[in-house]
């Protein structure tokens, strides 16, 4: 055969494996747009890819603490019956118990997610974008990460510099 | 059956050949003697125990109760459960622990698997959840459960263990604590269910996309970053474990099932999957499991669950009833594959015995390993260490802790100060039966 033929051979059967592959499927799955998922799509890369419209100042979002954080973080973020939200001493042992937003976390991006999608605890889900973006700013304007008028938005958030971005070694990176 | 004397049960015990210090025997006399050497040799005190007149029990004399729908074990096995860390559901996580030290075999019973939850149990309508898988597709698609129950389905045995599992062995003393408490985030199951490589033939994939960004439908959305390549080697949709629709604490009614991976990433009420070019950096990732090391950085992305092993019987807490024989058994795993061998030792770790492995020795699940020992009445210190077939050896304690730290001050039992222990466990016994938590 030249190489052509086999090329060509090779194409066929390729074909052929494909076409009963998709034969062998149910093909069950209900197509969607990307307006039918837009609710559920909270998912947040920490190039702030998909972070929404919207915008918040640490003013704004220590208001929004007042009514709906204080009770579990405590005053000015400083913990309670759950996880204080300010602290930078410098990690000295292995116990993660030592871990905070700004000696640990890597990445801004991190924080806008969890709020969105877990708290508040008793109703999560239910701050808006604005509150959002607005309780990021108050809890990074707290650990001294921006300025006390410093907006949080869709490109300004993703620029915020935490300290330890570069604290981190891939264990299999084999595996990425 | 033939029933052997003491006398000539004795000679067949002494025959047995001591394969490591302090008392441990050769593996294959499990094979060798097949019943009456082992047999005797495993059920020491039955030879020393006085004989009574045989007489009927009462529920010899009397038919039983009625056959339920849903059987229950033994109300003598009412104490054989998890401990719970949130038994009221305060706003925090809740951990129910594996009782491994009255268990035997490798599957872990569906009511005793552990579970860690972030926030409490959700009770979710199977008829209404949904899976969604978007991001870098073709074409982005829902499955219901309906849907998923035509599409051909695996089952495999799997472990599943937490990425805090033995977190207590962290301290920098020995915790006087249960098997159970040290090690009972981990357990093993059938799973049945959906490949996700299936699905995603037929949402197509984006050439650019590398993550599968998973998130269950539970209140704080728990969010994982998966590698496209796992996604596409072993990851399944699990709907079944051992046999019936998963449990609620296990991901009703639908999970992500990584084999050998980190317990976490194991996302539980599944409902969606995005793929991206990039790790989404979620909470549980950045935050939670990346873990400290000395000198101040710290792993990200460990995924796997590396090589491990423990002794269950005997362990802490049980009481040696005379010397004599005893048969040491544990489990072992390895997120790299099989288990390859265990090695036993009654000295701390001055010899080694090779344990027997019970087969079948699966991929990424529990391999129970047995070996048979003679208790001399002195003290010992127990331990196992296991390699998996990809050569990885379970590291000894001073390897592990040069490399990855020790707490200045024992931490909570409960608490996760860091992550990812494989090393040994060791068990002391003392000349009265006790059998304590040492390092060695």
């Amino acid at each position: 055969m030249s190489t052509r033929e086999i090329v060509s051979a090779t194409a066929i059967v390729l074909l052929l494996v494909a076409s009963a592959a998709c034969a062998e499927g149910p093909g069950l799955g209900k197509r969607l747009s990307a307006a039918d998922i837009a609710a559920w799509d909270l998912s947040i890369l920490p190039d702030g890819g998909n972070l929404p419209p919207g915008s918040g100042t640490p003013a704004q979002g220590a208001r929004i603490y007042a009514q709906q954080c204080i009770a579990c973080h405590g005053e000015s973020g400083k913990g309670g019956i759950s996880a204080a939200l300010i602290g930078s001493k410098p990690i000295t042992t292995i116990s993660g118990a030592q871990k905070t937003i700004a000696n640990f976390w890597p990445y801004p991006t991190t924080v806008f997610d969890f709020i969105r999608r877990a708290m508040p605890w008793q109703q999560p889900k239910t701050l808006t974008d604005d509150e959002v973006y607005a309780l990021t700013a108050y809890i990074f304007a707290l650990n001294k990460l921006i300025a006390d008028d410093t907006t949080m938005n869709a490109e300004t958030l993703p620029q915020v510099r935490m300290p330890n971005r570069d604290g981190f070694i891939v264990r299999f990176p084999d595996m990425m | 059956m033939k029933t052997i004397s003491g006398k000539r049960s004795q000679r067949q015990l002494d025959q047995l050949e001591p394969a490591a210090g302090n008392g441990l025997l050769d593996r294959r006399a499990f094979l060798r003697g097949g019943g009456a050497a082992m047999a005797a040799a495993m059920s020491g005190y039955a030879l020393t125990a006085k004989s009574e007149p045989l007489k009927h029990d009462p529920w010899s004399l009397q038919a039983g109760s009625a056959v339920p729908a849903y059987e229950k074990r033994s109300r003598f096995e009412d104490k054989v459960a998890r401990t719970l860390s949130n038994p009221n559901n305060e706003p925090r996580n809740s951990h129910a622990r594996t009782p491994h030290q009255q268990l035997n075999g490798t599957v872990t019973p569906n009511g005793l698997h552990f579970v860690i939850l972030h926030s409490g149990v959700p009770d979710i309508d199977p008829d209404k959840h949904r899976l969604v898988i978007h991001g870098l597709v073709k074409q982005p698609l829902e499955f219901s459960l309906d849907t998923l129950a035509r599409y051909p389905m695996v089952s495999r045995m799997g472990f599943v263990e937490c990425g805090g599992n033995s977190a207590p062995m962290f301290s920098p003393q020995p915790m006087q604590a249960s098997v159970q408490a040290l090690h009972g985030l981990a357990s093993n199951a059938e799973w049945t269910g959906v490949l996700l490589s299936t699905l995603l033939e037929e949402t197509g994939i984006d050439p650019k996309a590398k993550w599968v960004v998973a998130e269950g439908a539970d209140s704080l959305g728990v969010s994982r970053s998966v590698p496209l390549g796992k996604a596409l080697d072993d990851a399944m949709i699990a709907l079944y474990q051992n046999g019936e629709r998963l449990m609620p604490g296990n991901g009703y009614p639908m999970r992500l099932l990584l084999p050998g991976w980190e317990g976490n990433m194991n996302i539980k009420y599944l409902r969606r999957l995005k793929l991206t070019d990039q790790p989404a950096m979620t909470y549980y990732e950045s935050k939670i499991y990346s873990q400290l090391l000395p000198g101040g950085k710290s792993y990200q992305f460990y995924f796997l669950q590396e090589v491990k092993s423990f002794i269950t019987h005997p362990s802490f807490g049980m009481a040696m009833k005379g010397k004599g024989y005893y048969e040491i058994s544990g489990v072992a795993y390895s997120g790299n594959g099989r288990i390859a061998r265990v090695m036993v030792s009654a000295d701390g770790g001055k010899s080694w015995a090779q344990a027997a492995l019970q087969e079948p020795v699966l991929s990424k699940a529990f391999t129970r390993f047995r070996a048979p020992w003679r208790w001399d009445g002195g003290s010992a210190v127990l331990q196992s260490r296991a390699w998996d077939e990809a050569g990885n050896a379970q590291p000894l304690r001073a390897e592990f802790v040069a490399k990855r730290g020790e707490l200045p001050a024992p931490a909570p039992i409960l608490a996760f100060p860091n992550q990812h222990y494989n090393s040994i466990t060791s068990w002391a016994v003392a000349a009265n039966g006790e059998v304590s938590h040492v390092y060695a």
